[in-house]
């Protein structure tokens, strides 16, 4: 019985998401946009998150380094270093943080944003003089964190090499020009198409989780639970996404 | 063209099994002041919304100027919403949005106005209003009664058919009240427009409006004008007039 319940709610939930996505993309098609209110949207979503990234990012560089390093010591090739670190910052640990990173920041702000104009009544009263809620909130949203999350996987992957290269440099004293050079020729294009192809599902993923449950709330205790609901399901979807996308990504 | 602006046959609603609206039939007519009253929990915003589409109704119609609008598509929906102008229960004002920006919202939106324009049409809207020297402040920085004041402002500016207020002297102290009583009044007067008025204070709603309806249980028990509900033998409109605990409306009874 139990297990009933919870296939069926799982699917009338997946049923709501897929409509609201649907509903995202019709209005992204249909109306203009007000480039100001994107402006902010990517202000908050993107720009803000910079530092957050940076500190996160390069201690995970440095500990994948030492990690790597480790592990490299006991077959004597030290010298993979910097392409090691390169793959797995790239191809894996730079989207994935990023994501997790963006998720729990913007993601959380952004359901308890929409969450508290929703008991409020912002949101009705946004229906009240004409204005559809998906198309004034949901789509600004959502494209600053498309856009956003590849370019903070960027720059999370460069703070990442950059970290690796400290460990590289402070231990094995390899040059900055040798440890770019090895990074660069370790990486092929199908490890920046993955990481972007993943960065890409990774934030439109989590905007949609993020409003969609940003709008569910009808009390104030309920606005807490639904950031819970949103930051663990965006989690749990960017770790299974991920996943998927690894396996596909090996083996084509 | 039907007198009717509004019109409720048969209106159901309820949420999670719990029965809110059970059969609502009401009519308000064209430059009417209407007054719909209830207690608290009683479905009074529900009704509003489902006279806005905002919430649809699981059975029943309700027409707008004779159109039907129960079924009708979002878009269409839309443009018939124009007509109104809602004043909620608790203001909702944009909190992002500065008092000028908040009340020339729907210009923004709708009309190809300059800025410039916009922002001197939220002006003498809010001076209609009674509020000067705001149109930069952010809602936050309102007191209560002028944040009702701004949301009126907000709702008559595109100069709408009918205007919707919802509870506009809730949570705010007596003088406020009696500003904003007469504010609706003025208003109703100089424009020409239907109003309905929703509250569960009787007094301050009798003062406004030329009818009234009665929501209680889910259904109007009574509907009528300010002579008749004076002279209504019904037990349960006494009793609510007169604010007593004790007599056939329940505690708990909504
Ligand atoms: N969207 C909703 N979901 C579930 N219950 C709701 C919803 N909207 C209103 N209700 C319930 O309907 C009842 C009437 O609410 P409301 O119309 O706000 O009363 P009032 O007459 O005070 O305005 C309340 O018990 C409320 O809990
Ligand atoms: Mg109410």
């Amino acid at each position: 019985m139990f297990f009933l319940e919870t296939t069926e709610k799982f699917f009338s939930y997946l049923g709501s998401i897929l409509c609201f996505i649907k509903d995202t993309f019709y209005w992204l098609f249909t109306k203009k946009r007000d480039f100001r209110i994107l402006g902010r949207e990517i202000i908050s979503v993107g720009i803000n998150s910079f530092p957050l990234v940076f500190l996160v990012s390069l201690f995970i560089g440095i500990i994948i380094a030492f990690q790597t390093a480790y592990q490299l010591q006991q077959f004597q090739s030290e010298i993979h270093l910097a392409s090691l670190v390169a793959l797995s910052m790239v191809r894996e640990l730079g989207p994935v943080i990023t994501a997790l990173i963006v998720a729990a920041r913007s993601g959380a702000s952004i359901t308890a944003g929409i969450g508290s104009m929703k008991i409020n009544e912002q949101v009705d009263a946004l229906e009240a003089f004409g204005v559809e809620p998906i198309d004034y909130l949901v789509v600004p949203k959502f494209l600053a964190m498309t856009l956003c999350l590849p370019i903070l996987v960027i720059y999370a992957d460069l703070l990442g090499i950059l970290g690796g290269y400290l460990v590289g440099m402070s231990k094995f004293s390899m040059s900055f020009g040798l440890y770019m050079r090895m990074t660069i020729d370790a990486l092929g294009p199908i490890d920046l198409v993955s990481g972007m192809v993943k960065s890409l599902f990774f934030g439109s993923v989590i905007a949609f989780i993020c409003c969609f449950e940003g709008f569910k709330p009808f009390s104030s205790i309920e606005v807490s639970s639904s950031v819970t609901k949103a930051i663990v399901r965006s989690f749990v979807m960017v770790i299974v996404i991920d996943c998927i996308l690894t396996a596909f990504f090996y083996f084509i | 063209m039907s007198q009717e602006m509004i019109k409720l046959v048969n209106v159901k609603r309820s949420f999670k099994d719990k029965g809110i609206l059970k059969g609502v039939n009401l009519s308000v007519g064209k430059g009417e002041s209407f007054l719909l009253i209830g207690r608290s929990g009683a479905g009074k915003t529900v009704l509003l919304k489902t006279i806005l589409g905002l919430l649809r109704p699981d059975s029943g119609t309700v027409h707008i100027e004779g159109q039907e609008i129960t079924q009708l598509t979002k878009s269409k929906l839309e443009k018939v919403r124009l007509n109104f102008g809602l004043v909620f229960q608790n203001s909702a004002l944009f909190d992002f949005l500065t008092v000028w920006e908040n009340v020339s919202f729907f210009l923004k939106q709708h009309t190809a106005l300059t800025k410039g324009q916009m922002r001197r049409k939220a002006s003498e809207t809010l001076a209609l209003v009674g509020l000067k020297g705001i149109e930069d402040m952010y809602p936050y920085e309102l007191s209560g009664g002028m944040r009702k004041r701004v949301a009126i402002a907000r709702a008559i500016v595109y100069n709408p058919k009918i205007v919707i207020y919802d509870e506009p002297t809730t949570g705010i102290d007596p003088i406020a009240v009696d500003k904003i009583v007469s504010l609706i009044k003025d208003l109703h007067s100089r424009l020409f427009i239907t109003s309905m008025i929703v509250t569960h204070d009787l007094d301050t709603g009798l003062e406004i409006a030329d009818r009234i309806a009665f929501l209680l249980g889910g259904r109007i028990i009574f509907e009528g004008n300010r002579e008749q509900i004076k002279e209504s033998k019904d037990k349960r409109l006494i009793q609510f007039m007169s604010g007593a605990s004790g007599g056939p409306i329940k505690e708990m009874e909504v």
